[in-house]
């Protein structure tokens, strides 16, 4: 049984006991263990079931690679599913929970699966679940919701309780991966003075080094560690983050980050993960290699464990995970553990070593030290079911008679495959070495940046040195080789220097024993996560699956969170032998960042409540909202909707604004409009081509509608232009429309009319805008004071300049409501005062504040059209019967030759006509107007469509706009509009006039 | 995640900062234009594997209009040049043909 | 009486670094070709900046823009009068003056971390932002630029309707606790 043990534990700090629980259960651990340390410190070898069949499954791994002990974090609003126990930082009062477990980890329901697991092969869902259709709902998927997926979502009520945040940086070389490798290019990098910063994933600096031992520049790794960290902190021009890591390599440089900042202290304040968005210039992934296990019968079993990370625990945190190891590998690297483990006084069974013969140095520190080493050897079963007891041994070949050890963890060991993961997210390519049996990243096929040239560089174990004097040289290069390209120098200071290690080659072992028959191939797992074993590989290669990114998704081998990091060259290779092709030419499914899950929290960054979306307020959005304002968004701008007062309805307030406006005065928000700023001496030419009127000949002082047309001929925009001076107009636009409209204009005047002489100014946000609409309304800006708004002094369509209640001001005499009305244009900072003063000297006629809805209204009873109700970008002006508003003089204009397009000028186009319901009622919002028969697919046959339907309480009933197929020339006809109830009923609605309201344009020209 | 140099003001602006405008170089058609020109004009754009010209506005900065020239499968950037002309620089050509001696052109 | 009121009205944050509501400034957008801006900058008695440049003497600022727009910053009552004087000195040739007070704000933010706040929010590169210089970028989801005043206090500017959601931004961003360490 796993359990701590004296002298030893380099990370930990026996003085800080923390307290913290696993499935309810009370635990203690130390600072500085994971949480999965601290499991086995207490003795806790089965952390989870295995996703299909329900298998108990213990820790394998040490870090990232970890397929197993997956864990539900934290309660509530702070419930994290599918945390790797391996990377989870210990904190005091920490909440785990194993997952996929029904009803308890202990005793399983799910595990029945692995009784009828011959009937659960490769693709099962697929051949399974085929039929009887019903049996999905019924059978399976309750059932397989009950059982697969791994951890619990957190409760959709709840909300994440933490913040979190972005940081951009932006360096000359950023080194990923803060081992010795990565430190020693980035102090290579340093001297050379580029501009450098590293990320490190763990908590701690230096990698694997200090644990696998050895020698460095005359130190101890530590030692050096500690030093060369040191020397790079003192460096002004370097920056180290450790936990933080490289999630993905991007475009030209673009390199994401993910620290993991508070974590350990919830609840502090700080944010909890910080995504850092990095641009370098040149990037060096020292991301190390991930040791792959060995595929032998029953190597699930808790208690079988990469080799390297049984020695992670002993050294890093004094937990010893058995008593009585026994090692297998095809490597020499696993002597490593073997040794270690003997130092520390824990017994070893044997060594297995696939190979025929053992000569590295290791071996012989091995057999010096009196451990047994077997060569030839495999594990030919496991023994044990929830952890493991002994094993049998026989030949590799599984000829020989077996032989049975007693042993409580097996270390396996299958040979390192260098972390591509990086170097593959950009383009990076790949070449397989035989010899060595990994995947290296090759580089005469490098991600390229926006230069063209090579931007990404491996180091030390990444490209495939596993020995640490191979290791530092490649590392000290790369970082030198960084920094000149990313324009800094090349340091000639010598590389750091570790003793040669005479290594013996390793021997690829794919499957032991190698003869293995179904039986045995049933039980060697490749992919622990997603229960994918040799036999499913294989059955999959039969059943004709040759591409390997097929079989991944036939068989899931490779899924999930792990993504493969443990079984995915294995998986290839046996691939390869089940289609009779050497590896590289099955290759490699692709690498995709993130290299590991990082929070969405974290993607999010500061963008969530009240910063979700940047909200823009008018000068006098405080005021409607201590009023009660009911918002409406339009765009990233906040309208005032309506003004209920208590005890009213939205719609009471609405039908209330009306009736008081048309009665006596109101007041509207419009400060969101369009202002527009077009001057210069080609001003009034390039007017006359962004509307379809002639605006060059509006008089100055004067305002005129206009309508803006895209390049296809379709209604864009349209509003009030103001003629300001001989070379000069202001433009109204829409809300939504001002910064597209300015955007518009700045492309055709830089990109293809760049020499006519023309200046524009957005000045939206320089102006608060106030309307003042109704009877009364005259007398309400008499009141303000310091203008003539005479009926002489500013007639209908003109404006002034003047001072208005002590404000500048400008008044534009426009209607949009039918309405005697003035707009009121102030310096936005004046806004509200202006609102106030307005307020104030409306309060003897009750002037009334009005929100959109309201205007809305009252636009579509004088049968005005708005963007976006009776346009949607397939409408044309003519549609609109707004001909009169198109010039005819006019050459061109934006727009004009697009709606001489034959389906432009279509006869059955539908257009606008005003809708009178029969019977006063209201038609449904975007109902259809059907005629007679069917269509192609037995749906009625449309005619025509609701463009804009309101119950008007200037009329007391419905009114509507629609487009009418040859509406205008059906005047008085009765056409049909299908309810939208599902009854198949109609409302009868006459086609009529689109203006509901003083039809002589009387109320407004007063 | 481009960078991209606007020429106007010597950023080398994130991606983020900018805003695509689609290709480049394109010939207005107006009144006078036959329908195939107009059509053409309108909706027929080319969608190289390689070489590519595009129009790019520093949208979060000077808010110039700028074009790129650009290699859509490796993301070389060959360069990036004023808006005002109608077609690309000879530099521009000089460096795209530099790095694609067989280049024939853009249709 | 004059009474403006930005969007923020003496808004302040007091976190790992300081965000005020520096109030009510004066700008005036000047549009024209080299001859108009050198005009512009000489009747303001100012050195025409070059590109990305911002200069200043006394309460005056004037920033380039872009190749063909200037932005002067000044006491807020004096644009008007100022714009006056500019549309003036540049007489008949092809230009834009326009006051433009009311559109913007601008936020100071200051302390020994203040850059910190910033890096949080901006994709440009703060290290290569020179004394003087003005870097039109992206705040979070909005256009904005700033501009270093001394070390330790830079300038913020941005568009008046998103002052809340930009001041919001720079004290959420420069909460005790979240200090990145640099």
């Amino acid at each position: 049984m796993s359990h701590r043990i004296d002298d030893a534990g380099r990370l930990i700090d026996r003085t800080r006991r923390l307290r913290f629980s696993f499935d309810g259960r009370p635990m203690t651990g130390y600072a500085g263990d994971t949480l999965a340390s601290a499991l086995l410190a207490g003795g806790q070898m089965m952390v989870g079931r295995s996703f299909k069949y329900h298998r108990p499954r213990g820790v394998v791994a040490s870090g990232v690679e970890e397929p197993n002990a997956l864990v539900n974090l934290g309660s509530g609003s702070r419930l994290e599913p599918n945390q790797r126990a391996t990377t989870t930082a210990l904190f005091d009062r920490l909440e785990a929970r194993s997952q996929n477990v029904w009803p308890s980890l202990a005793f399983d329901i799910g595990a029945v699966n692995q009784l009828i697991a011959r009937f659960l092969p490769a693709g099962f869902y697929y051949k399974t679940f085929m039929f009887p259709r019903v049996a999905w709902e019924k059978l399976f998927e309750p059932f397989i919701r009950q059982s697969a997926g791994l951890g619990r979502a957190p409760d959709p009520e709840d909300r994440d309780a933490d913040r979190y945040e972005y940081t951009y940086h932006h360096t000359d070389v950023l080194v990923i991966g803060g081992g010795v490798a990565g430190l020693a290019a980035a102090r290579a990098a340093a001297a050379g003075g580029a501009k450098v910063m590293v990320l490190e994933q763990e908590r701690h600096w230096g990698g694997r080094a200090p644990v696998d031992g050895g020698e460095i520049d005359g130190l101890d790794p530590d030692a050096w560690v500690k030093a060369a960290v040191d020397e790079l902190e003192a460096n002004d021009n370097v920056t180290l983050r450790s936990a933080t890591m490289g999630a993905g390599v991007y475009d030209h440089g673009y390199v994401l980050g993910y620290e993991r900042v508070a974590d350990e202290t919830p609840g502090d304040g700080r944010p909890r993960h910080r995504l850092w968005r990095i641009r370098a210039r040149q990037v060096v992934t020292a991301t190390g290699a991930l040791e792959r296990p060995l595929s032998f019968p029953g190597n699930d079993v808790p208690g079988v464990m990469l080799a390297a990370a049984v020695r992670d625990y002993a050294v890093n945190y004094g937990v010893a995970v058995g008593r009585r190891a026994l090692i297998v590998t095809n490597n020499d690297d696993a002597y490593r553990t073997a040794l270690t483990l003997s130092k520390l006084g824990l017994e070893v069974a044997g060594i297995i070593d696939a190979r025929p013969a053992a000569t590295g140095a290791l071996a012989e520190a091995a057999r010096a030290a009196g451990l047994r080493v077997m060569t030839g050897k495999a594990i030919t079963g496991v023994k044990g079911r929830r952890a493991v007891t002994g094993a049998t041994i026989a030949n590799l070949d599984g000829e020989g008679g077996e032989e049975a050890l007693t042993c409580d963890i097996i270390a396996m060991s299958g040979g390192w495959s260098p972390v591509v993961h990086l170097w593959s997210h950009c383009g990076g390519k790949l070449s397989w070495d035989a010899a060595a049996a990994m995947f290296r990243p090759d580089p005469a096929r490098p991600p390229r940046g926006a230069d063209g040239a090579a931007f990404v560089h491996t180091a030390g174990a990444a490209t495939g040195h596993m020995s640490l004097s191979e290791g530092l040289a490649d590392a000290h290069a790369a970082g030198k080789a960084a920094a000149k390209a990313a324009g800094a120098k090349a340091t000639r200071k010598a590389a750091p220097k570790a003793p040669e290690e005479a290594q013996q080659p390793l021997q690829p072992v794919w499957i032991m024993p190698t003869n293995a028959g179904p039986a045995k191939r049933a039980k060697m797992w490749l992919d622990y996560q997603n229960d994918v074993k040799v036999s499913d590989v294989q059955l999959a290669a039969q059943e004709g699956y040759q591409s390997v990114e097929h079989t991944k998704r036939y068989t899931t081998l490779g899924m999930a969170t792990d993504q493969g990091k443990l079984s995915n060259i294995n998986g290839l290779a046996v691939l390869s032998d089940a289609l009779g092709q050497p590896i590289p030419q099955t290759g490699t499914t692709t690498f995709r960042p993130p290299y590991t899950p990082i929070s969405m929290g974290a993607i999010a960054g500061e963008a969530r409540g009240p910063l979700f979306q940047p909200l823009r307020r008018t000068p006098m959005h405080d005021m409607h909202e201590a009023r009660g304002v009911q918002w409406e968004p339009v765009g990233h701008w906040r309208r005032g909707y309506a003004y209920p007062k208590s005890g009213e309805s939205v719609d009471e307030a609405v039908n209330r604004e009306i009736l008081a406006t048309r009665a006596r005065v109101g007041m509207l928000d419009a400060s969101t409009l369009g202002k527009i700023l077009v001057k210069g001496p080609d001003a009034g030419r390039f007017m006359d081509m962004l509307y379809t009127n002639m605006m060059s000949s509006l008089p100055i002082g004067k305002c005129r509608y206009g309508l803006m047309c895209s390049e296809n001929g379709f209604l864009s925009d349209d509003g009030v232009v103001v003629r300001l001076s001989e070379d000069s107009w202001l433009c109204h636009t829409t809300t939504g429309g001002a910064d597209r409209i300015h955007g518009h204009m700045e492309d055709w005047l830089q990109c293809e009319w760049w020499d006519w002489k023309v200046y524009t100014a957005n000045l939206t946000e320089q102006y608060a805008q106030i309307a003042v609409a109704g009877p009364k309304a005259r007398e309400v800006l008499e009141a303000l004071g310091g203008m003539d708004v005479s009926k002489e002094a500013m007639p209908f369509m003109t404006y002034a300049d003047g001072v208005l209640a002590d404000i500048p001001a400008r008044v534009f005499r426009i209607s949009f409501t039918g309405e005697l009305s003035f707009e009121i244009a102030v310096p936005a900072h004046r806004g509200s005062e202006m609102w106030a003063a307005v307020a104030k000297a409306g309060a003897p006629h009750d002037i009334t504040p009005y929100g959109t809805e309201a205007m809305h209204i009252m636009r579509a009873e004088k049968g005005f059209i708005m963007i976006g109700d009776e346009t949607d970008g397939t409408v044309i002006p003519q549609d609109l019967g707004l001909h009169w508003a198109i010039s005819k003089k006019k050459d061109d204009y934006l727009g004009k030759r697009a709606q001489e397009r034959s389906h432009m000028v279509d006869p059955d186009r539908w257009r606008l006509v005003g809708l009178r319901t029969l019977d006063g009622s209201v038609i449904p919002d975007g109902a259809y107007a059907v005629g007679e028969g069917l269509n192609a697919n037995g749906q009625r046959n449309t005619i025509g469509r609701v463009t804009s339907t309101y119950y008007s309480p200037t009329l007391a009933k419905g009114i509507a706009m629609g487009l009418v197929r040859h509406g205008p020339e059906r005047m008085g006809e009765v056409i049909d509009f299908a309810t939208l109830d599902g009854t198949g009923t109609v409302i009868k609605a006459e086609i009529c006039g689109t203006c509901f309201y003083d039809h002589e344009g009387a109320k407004a020209d007063v | 995640m481009l960078i991209l140099e606007c020429p106007y003001c010597g950023i080398h602006a994130d991606e983020t900062e900018l805003e695509n405008g689609g290709e480049a170089h394109l010939t207005r058609a107006t009144v006078g234009a036959s329908d195939e020109e107009f059509e053409s004009y309108l909706f027929a754009r080319a969608n190289p594997k390689g070489v590519h010209f595009e129009r790019w506005r520093h949208a979060y900065g000077c808010g110039k209009w700028f074009l790129a020239a650009r290699d859509t499968v490796t993301l070389e950037v060959f360069a990036t040049y004023c808006a005002q002309t109608s077609e690309p620089p000879a530099e521009v050509l000089k460096a795209i043909r530099a790095k694609h001696p067989d280049w024939e052109g853009s249709a | 009486m004059s009474d403006p009121v930005t969007a923020t009205r003496n808004a302040r944050f007091e976190g790992f670094a300081t965000v005020t509501d520096t109030g009510p400034r004066g700008m005036i957008s000047i549009r024209g070709d080299a001859k108009v801006c050198a005009a512009a900058a000489k009747t303001l008695g100012l050195a025409l900046p070059g590109p990305r440049a911002i200069t200043a003497k006394g309460d005056l600022q004037l920033a380039w823009m872009s190749p063909d727009e200037l932005l002067v910053i000044c006491d807020y009552d004096r644009a008007p009068e100022l714009a006056e004087k500019l549309e003036k000195a540049v007489g008949e040739n092809h230009s834009l003056v326009a006051v433009v007070s009311d559109a913007r704000m601008v936020f100071r933010v200051e302390g020994d971390r203040a850059d910190e706040v910033l890096r949080k929010l901006v994709p440009a590169d703060l290290d290569a932002l020179a004394p003087g210089e003005m870097r039109r970028t992206r705040i979070a989801q909005v256009a904005g630029a700033l501009w270093m005043v001394e070390t330790g206090c830079y300038e913020v500017m941005c568009f008046r309707s998103v002052g809340v959601y930009v001041f919001d931004l720079l004290a959420n961003a420069a909460q005790h606790g979240a200090e990145l360490s640099l």
